[in-house]
């Protein structure tokens, strides 16, 4: 394991010397923004690696809020009349700057779903393939950071090409894989630090991050209850009570990926495009008859939840589909709480939960 | 991998009124690129996107058998924007396919055995694929008795109605054709809804037969009980389920039933695995 060290005065130099083979994306936020986000920085524009924890997740590097599949010209003099062409977009190599490590790991759970045996969905996989991830350890989780348990953690290296740990003066980079070495040689950033010694320092600073985590989700008794046991369990109606749908929860999250497809058309041009959308709205499962087989706010709100906590599991057998970073509990309007939620699936129709009833 | 939501391009060779209320239009797509035919090789039971440029796409079950060569063949009711569209394109005018997508109907189980299709309304269009695949001179003996019990409100609602009169003269299929109701002097054949057919022409279930049923919701929840009764086990019974779909291939993340998506780990499932999953369709 390769470790390098960059002193802070080499920092910005370096990311410019990157710039010459390497798109940048980082946290930052613009002036006219309300909130700092994850995006393409422009000629001048650095990673804030003050502002590594955006509200929304830093999915949308990959998969964008809205992207064009195709173009077409309804026009039928035009030879290629109702044919649709993929337009050119850039997948040029792309370096993500200080991404937090349990939001690289969320691109490994969703992959999952956009690059299987069968089909393999070219617009996320192509902006993932064309993606190198540096990601920046969190040294100071906050409270609603649960990653831990759930396979991340606030030094988790699942997902990241390299992880930086910020040491004060320096950062020591720690290469994982070979895109991540190969970004930091572009870079410029050749000083190796004393392995052994690093190690150590950051297996330290690890702990100690570590131990600042209070909060924990288990999910070992939800794996060993069928689907219907808890699809079919009593305390849906509690959970779902406050709930006012407003999909904030799924638009945040980075291991949510529900998307529709619509077509737009201006003049006899048009486009056919992909958009998030969320298992909270009714119109996401209603059919064309008018019947909506989750019609109502309590199995939609039972939708999300067991996709994530239950389904996800069962499919896959590798954890649930959350990496604890804590947004949705965040920014809730009405406080409805993951871990809550999980806690109660999870102790479901066990001896202690039958005693506090 | 190719894109999987790159349509192939096609040109509606013909459209034909269904049923006499025209609500449903039977469109035959030929590919504009004959090397794309051999790629969309389809099962009976399976599904494609049919992609309205400018429009959007709408998932059809495929009702042409893949013993039919050279044109694929779609029957569509008219429900909202896409369908409402397509029904009034003509012959000549370009679209999409994409797919085939989803399960089949277990061409590889059902070999050997009595097969009992039981259909409904409009829900018979993947069923009209499997008749013609089973009856298929290379494909009949791989089958025992075939049975098939189809009904509609009035005759002139019933699909493929000429296919229909031909198969009840034939004698390798016993056709059980029925309506609601009709005023028809020289109708010939059962009145009664499709339960009640069943009950009375349905052979009993032995190891050796299954049943496919695909019509709606309330025909369903009545012909499943008379199943039972004829001693049909739960995987003895197959169904095709529909939800809304937009990808068609297990990603959009809509159409799930459980951790099931019937775009893509349906649509056809036995009635053994449904109860195992929650019933969001
Ligand atoms: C596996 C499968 C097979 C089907 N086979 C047939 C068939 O052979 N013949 C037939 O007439 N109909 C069939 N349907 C139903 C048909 O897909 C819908 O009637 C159609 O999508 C309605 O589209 P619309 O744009 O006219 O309606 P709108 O209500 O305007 O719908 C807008 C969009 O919602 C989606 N949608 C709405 N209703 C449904 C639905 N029930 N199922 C899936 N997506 C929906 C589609 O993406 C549609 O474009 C099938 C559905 C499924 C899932
Ligand atoms: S953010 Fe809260 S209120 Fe909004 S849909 Fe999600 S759980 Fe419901
Ligand atoms: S479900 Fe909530 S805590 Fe889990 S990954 Fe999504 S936003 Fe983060
Ligand atoms: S239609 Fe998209 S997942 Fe089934």
């Amino acid at each position: 394991m390769k470790i390098v060290k960059i002193d802070k005065t080499d920092w910005s130099a370096g990311l410019q010397r990157s710039r010459e083979s390497y798109r940048l994306v980082g946290p930052i936020k613009g002036e006219n923004d309300d909130f700092a986000g994850i995006r393409e920085l422009g000629e001048g524009e650095e990673p804030d690696l003050t502002a590594t924890d955006t509200v929304l997740s830093p999915k949308s590097i990959v998969y964008p809020q809205s992207e064009i599949m195709f173009e077409y010209t309804t026009d039928k003099d035009s030879p290629d009349a109702n044919l649709l062409i993929r337009p050119e977009k850039n997948y040029s190599p792309c370096a993500v700057v200080g991404i937090r490590p349990y939001d690289a790991a969320a691109f490994l759970l969703v992959r999952k779903n956009f690059d299987t045996p069968e089909y393999r969905d070219p617009y996320w996989c192509d902006a993932y393939e064309a993606s190198t991830f540096i990601g920046l350890a969190v040294n100071r989780p906050d409270s609603t950071d649960f990653s831990t348990s759930t396979g991340s953690g606030p030094f988790s290296e699942k997902g990241l090409d390299a992880l930086l740990v910020d040491t004060g003066d320096h950062y020591l980079a720690k290469l994982i894989t070979e895109k991540g070495e190969a970004y930091v040689k572009a870079a410029g950033w050749k000083t190796e630090a004393d392995p052994d010694t690093a190690l150590k320092q950051i297996e330290e600073m690890k702990a100690v991050a570590e131990a600042r985590i209070s909060s924990a989700v288990a999910f070992e008794n939800i794996r060993k209850k069928t689907i219907l046991e808890l699809y079919e369990a009593d305390f849906w109606e509690d959970i779902a009570f406050s709930c006012i749908n407003c999909g904030t929860c799924t638009y945040l999250c980075p291991t949510c990926w529900c998307f529709d497809i619509q077509d737009e058309n201006r003049g006899t041009n048009g486009i056919r495009y992909k958009n998030w959308d969320s298992c909270m709205y009714p119109l996401f499962s209603l059919h064309g008859s008018g019947h909506n087989p989750r019609g109502t706010k309590v199995m939609r709100v039972r939708q999300r939840f067991m996709h994530k906590l239950k389904y996800f599991l069962d499919k896959y057998d590798d954890g649930i589909m959350c990496v604890g970073c804590g947004r949705c509990v965040r920014s809730c309007p009405v406080n409805i709480d993951i871990r809550r939620v999980c806690d109660i699936m999870n102790s479901y129709g066990t001896v202690e939960n039958a005693c506090t009833v | 991998m190719q894109n999987p939501y790159q349509p192939y391009p096609v040109r509606i060779d013909e459209v034909i009124d269904a049923v006499e209320d025209k609500s449903l239009k039977t469109f035959r797509f030929v590919f504009l690129n004959p090397e794309d035919e051999e790629k969309f090789s389809y099962r009976a039971g399976q599904f494609a996107e049919l992609s309205v440029t400018g429009q959007g796409e709408i998932p059809i079950g495929i009702a042409s058998s893949p013993t039919e060569k050279g044109f694929i063949m779609f029957t569509v009711f008219k429900v909202g924007k896409v369908t409402s569209y397509l029904h009034n394109m003509k012959a000549g005018d370009i679209m999409g396919v994409r797919g085939p997508m989803g399960n089949w109907y277990p061409w590889d189980s059902l070999e050997g055995k009595n097969i009992v299709i039981i259909g409904g309304g409009f829900a018979f269009t993947t069923l009209r694929s499997s008749i013609v695949y089973m009856l298929d001179s290379a494909n009949r003996s791989k089958f025992k008795d075939i049975h098939v019990i189809y009904g509609a409100r009035m005759p002139g609602l019933l699909l493929y109605r000429d296919e229909l009169y031909e198969w009840e003269k034939r004698d390798d299929i016993h056709m059980h054709i029925t309506v609601d109701g009709t005023d028809d002097p020289d109708w010939k054949y059962n009145v009664g809804f499709v339960p009640t057919i069943t009950e009375q022409k349905a052979p009993s279930a032995d190891a050796d037969t299954c049943a496919i049923v695909c019509g709606p919701p309330i025909m369903i929840k009545f012909t499943l009980p008379v199943l039972e009764n004829l001693g049909y086990s739960h995987d003895q019974i197959i169904m095709s389920l529909e939800n809304r779909m937009k990808c068609g291939i297990g990603m959009c993340g809509r159409c799930n039933i459980g951790k099931e998506f019937v775009c893509k780990d349906g649509p056809v499932f036995t009635m053994d695995q449904l109860s195992q999953t929650p019933r969001e369709y």
